[in-house]
C-alpha cells in the first residue's frame, strides 16, 4: 500500500527558507504569493500492513524519526 | 597519581571534528578513544562521551536526526542516565537534541547563511564540571562553523531552562552583553549551549576545541578541556 507523509513546520516556528522562496517568487514578478512555508514529503510503500495498523505504523515512524514534533507537524495520506 | 579522565569520542559517518576534539582532550591530560557508531557499548570505564562536530549522515532529514538513532546512542543515553558526562559540540549538540538528551532543536540560521568565524560568548555559570575553569560571566572567544544553529524550544521549555540556570553559554558582544546584534543565528535568548537537568550533559554550537593553541587563534577553549580532564 502506498502512503504519503507530509511534514510541515508548526505555524509558530520561523521558516527562513520559506521566506527566501517567497522573496524569490516576488522578485520573479509573480503576484499573489502572500506567504510560503517549506515542508517535506515522504512517499512510502508499506508491505504487510493495512488499514488502521498502517496508520499506527506511520504515526510511529513520524513520531520516532520523520518529524521533530518540537517544531514540526505531520499529516498522513493513503492512496 | 590519579587516574586520567577516560573520554570516548564517537565517530558517525560524516563527522569531521573528531581529531580536533580528541587532540584538545588528550593535550589536557585525558585518555581518548575513538568509538565507531555501530558499537553497542562505550569502552569500559568511560567517564566522558563526546559527540564531535561535522555533518553526520550528510545532514539528511534533519541535522543529527539519523545519528541520534545510531546504535551507540543507546549506550550514551544509559551513560547519561547514570550521571556520566556527555559533551556535544555543533553537530554533536544537534544529535543530543534529536536524541532527546537535551531539550529543543537547532534550526536553520535566521540569516540562512553558513557562519564560519570567531564569536564571543558569555559563560553563564562556572559551577559545572565543564566550566569550572572559567569565571562566571567571563567573555570567551570560540569558533562558529554552522548553518543550523538557531536554538529553538517551546516557550515553557525556555522558561524552565532559564529558571534552572541551565543555559551554559550565550552569544554576546565583546562587553558580555547578549544583545540582538550579537546573536549570529536567531537563537532564542542568544542561547549558544545548554545543560541537561543534572548538568552532566552539555551541548553547544561553538567550537572550543579550535581554541587550544595561541598559534591557531587563541586558547579560550582550553579551560573547558582542562576542567574536564582534572578529576
Amino acid at each position: 500500500m502506498k502512503s504519503r507523509v507530509v511534514v510541515t513546520l508548526k505555524p509558530s516556528v520561523l521558516d527562513p527558507q520559506g521566506k527566501a522562496i517567497e522573496g524569490a517568487l516576488k522578485s520573479l514578478g509573480l503576484e499573489g504569493f502572500a506567504s510560503v512555508r517549506q515542508g517535506k514529503v515522504f512517499d512510502i510503500e508499506l508491505q504487510g500492513v493495512e488499514g488502521e495498523a498502517a496508520d499506527r505504523r506511520l504515526r510511529e515512524a513520524c513520531e520516532k524519526l520523520l518529524a521533530n514534533t518540537i517544531v514540526e507537524n505531520f499529516h498522513i495520506e493513503h492512496d | 597519581m590519579t587516574k586520567p579522565l577516560k573520554a570516548a569520542v564517537l565517530l558517525f559517518p560524516g563527522v569531521n571534528r573528531e581529531r580536533d576534539i580528541a587532540r584538545a582532550l588528550s593535550r589536557a591530560g585525558a585518555e581518548v578513544e575513538i568509538v565507531w557508531h555501530h558499537s553497542d557499548r562505550l569502552p569500559a570505564g568511560t567517564d566522558l562521551a563526546v559527540l564531535p562536530g561535522g555533518f553526520s549522515y550528510g545532514d539528511y532529514l534533519r541535522c543529527g536526526a539519523i545519528a541520534a538513532r545510531a546504535r551507540v546512542m543507546e549506550a550514551v543515553a544509559e551513560h547519561a542516565a547514570r550521571g556520566g558526562l556527555v559533551l556535544g559540540v555543533c553537530n554533536g549538540f544537534q544529535i543530543l537534541c534529536e536524541a532527546g538528551l537535551l531539550p529543543g532543536v537547532l534550526m536553520r540560521n535566521a540569516g540562512l547563511k553558513f557562519i564560519c568565524r570567531m564569536q564571543t560568548l558569555r559563560v553563564e555559570t562556572n559551577r559545572t564540571r565543564f566550566t569550572r575553569g572559567y569565571e562566571a560571566g567571563a567573555v570567551v572567544t570560540y569558533a562558529l562553523a554552522h548553518g543550523e544553529g538557531a536554538y529553538v524550544a517551546a516557550p515553557q521549555e525556555i522558561e524552565a531552562l532559564e529558571r534552572a540556570g541551565r543555559v551554559a553559554f550565550r552569544y554576546c558582544d565583546a562587553d558580555g552583553q547578549a544583545t540582538a546584534a550579537a546573536n549570529p543565528n536567531g537563537s532564542i535568548n542568544n542561547i549558544a549551549g545548554v545543560y541537561s537537568a543534572g548538568f552532566n550533559v552539555l551541548g553547544l554550537m561553538p567550537h572550543p576545541e579550535n581554541l587550544i593553541d595561541a598559534l591557531t587563534g587563541g586558547v579560550d577553549g582550553r579551560p573547558l578541556f582542562e576542567a574536564l580532564a582534572a578529576a
